[in-house]
């Protein structure tokens, strides 16, 4: 694997439009190994959108995406998936094979990319949720049985299991009560700490950003409006900021 | 009338990409051989009852009508030979791949349709899956295998129908039957079914897979899709039918 020096995600100007309405206009951010970068912003506001250019899930219609230091934008669909092996996407809905088991589910990667015995197999399985604190015990379950809150961590399993460089999580304590958004926001810190070191996170919930980022942006109407270490985010004095972050705060 | 033309033309280029890139993929590894056998027991396994039922009632109620009516001209004897070519260049291909097609293509459109919505193609390919070598690429070589093995054993069951019904309804010697039966109709009566049946599996597993691929808007779009698959399965093996007939009959005959 290629260690590459600078930044190890780069986006520079990216626009994107949906049927004429422009949703991104000119997002800009560089992230370093090692860094959690958090982006913040308003349901619709883009955040997905942004996070799924960057994975190579949709096409910009401009800007450059550099990830890992080659620019994804004119590379086919086959030419993206050395690349995103490398990412761990985590799901909004955590996106779990509805028809596969916790096991299958997060040996999914493992059983398609590298030729490794069965009990190897389990053994980093067992490893994945015993980080994101499940046990053994959900390994034979189907999605449908799970809770909201055991589905995203089995969905973080999922995507560690892949031993990823970088960690991009779409809104992972959306939908859930504070106790699970408070567990799952530690287990982002702790896999931060210890697994996968760099990460970009993207929601709406300013207490995950407190927990979580290194530096923050947030992107209202389109572009971020600021960026820069959460407490220098949190006293910015643009009036749209703080409105958001009022609205986020309520 | 222009987003009508709008939609039709993006479904058409739609369909021509997907299959572009299943032609490129088929070549790439992994090989899925285990995914192919799967498929083509759930294609093919679970189809045999539909198809072959509506094999053996076509072929009976053929040779009954073409008996009544053309014994008023005195070409009863030719019963035989007519079901036969109609059933093995016509009947059999056409009716396996309307019946089973839209049965096996609405199913794949269903699986892959909620799929889609519930972001697990985009999971696969979040995970650095090939998500058209996984999903669409087994499906279609298993539709290779399960098209024309249905519609062989449909034309037999069909053509003994013919034969049976002509012995009990209007007292056909079996023997003369197929006597008559087989100096008429030659192999390649039989290829030409058989060829035109492989290639109605893959243009009924290619818009199956594409209209999945393609849905939009939750589970409403769901049944959307599924609807609009059996209407562009049924309608496309006709279409198609008539063009293969056409180029069949020039290269060939």
């Amino acid at each position: 694997m290629s260690r590459v020096p600078g930044p190890v995600i780069e986006v520079i100007d990216l626009r994107k439009s949906f049927d004429g309405l422009e949703v991104l206009r000119g997002v800009s951010l560089a992230v370093a190994r090692g860094e959690t970068f958090v982006v913040m912003g308003g349901s619709g506001s883009g955040k997905t959108v942004m996070l799924r250019c960057i994975a190579g899930l949709l096409r910009a219609d401009a800007g450059q995406i550099r990830v890992f230091g080659r620019n994804i934008e004119g590379l086919g669909e086959e030419e993206l998936l050395p690349i995103r092996r490398r990412l761990g996407y985590v799901f909004q809905g955590a996106a779990l094979f509805d028809s596969l088991s916790v096991y299958e589910n997060v040996a999914y990667a493992l059983r398609e990319h590298r030729r490794l015995p069965e009990r190897e197999v389990r053994r980093r399985v067992l490893h994945a949720l015993s980080l994101v604190g499940l046990d053994g015990d959900v390994l034979p379950l189907l999605p449908a049985a799970l809770s909201g809150g055991m589905r995203k961590r089995v969905g973080i399993a999922r995507a560690l299991a892949a031993e990823p460089e970088v960690m991009l999580y779409d809104e992972p304590t959306a939908g859930l009560d504070p106790t699970n958004a408070k567990l799952v926001a530690d287990l982002i810190s702790q896999v931060g700490a210890g697994v996968c070191d760099t990460s970009i996170v993207v929601t709406h919930d300013l207490e995950l950003a407190r927990t979580v980022a290194d530096r923050v942006a947030i992107l209202i109407g389109g572009r971020f409006a600021t960026a820069g270490p959460v407490d220098a985010v949190l006293a910015s004095p643009d009036r749209a900021v703080q409105a958001f972050l009022a609205g986020e705060a309520r | 009338m222009d987003i009508y033309l709008r939609r039709t033309t993006m479904w058409y280029g739609g369909l021509g990409l997907l299959g572009a890139r299943v032609l490129r993929n088929l070549v790439l590894p992994p090989a899925y051989a285990r995914h192919v056998v799967r498929e083509i027991e759930i294609m093919g396994v679970r189809s045999l009852a539909v198809a072959l039922t509506a094999a053996v009632f076509t072929g009976m109620v053929f040779a009954l009508q073409s008996a009544v009516n053309m014994a008023r001209f005195g070409a009863e004897a030719y019963v035989g030979p007519v079901t036969a070519l109609a059933i093995l260049r016509e009947l059999g291909p056409v009716l396996t791949a309307i019946l089973v097609g839209g049965k096996v293509a609405s199913g794949i459109t269903a699986e892959l349709g909620s799929m889609k919505v519930t972001e697990q193609i985009d999971a696969l390919r979040a995970l650095g899956v090939n998500y058209v070598k996984r999903l669409i690429v087994p499906r279609l070589l298993a539709a290779l295998v399960v098209f024309p093995l249905l519609t062989v054993l449909g034309d037999v069951l069909g053509v003994l129908g013919g034969m049976v019904v002509m012995y009990f309804e209007r007292g056909a010697d079996m023997y003369q039957y197929w006597n008559v039966t087989t100096y008429w109709v030659v192999p390649k009566d039989f290829l030409m079914g058989v060829g035109k049946s492989v290639v109605f599996g893959f243009v009924v597993t290619l818009i199956g897979c594409h209209n999945g691929l393609a849905t939009t808007g939750g589970t409403e779009g769901l049944g959307r899709a599924t609807t609009a698959t059996v209407v562009h399965v049924t309608m496309g093996v006709i279409v198609a039918d008539f063009f293969l007939t056409k180029l069949l009959l020039s290269l060939f005959w």
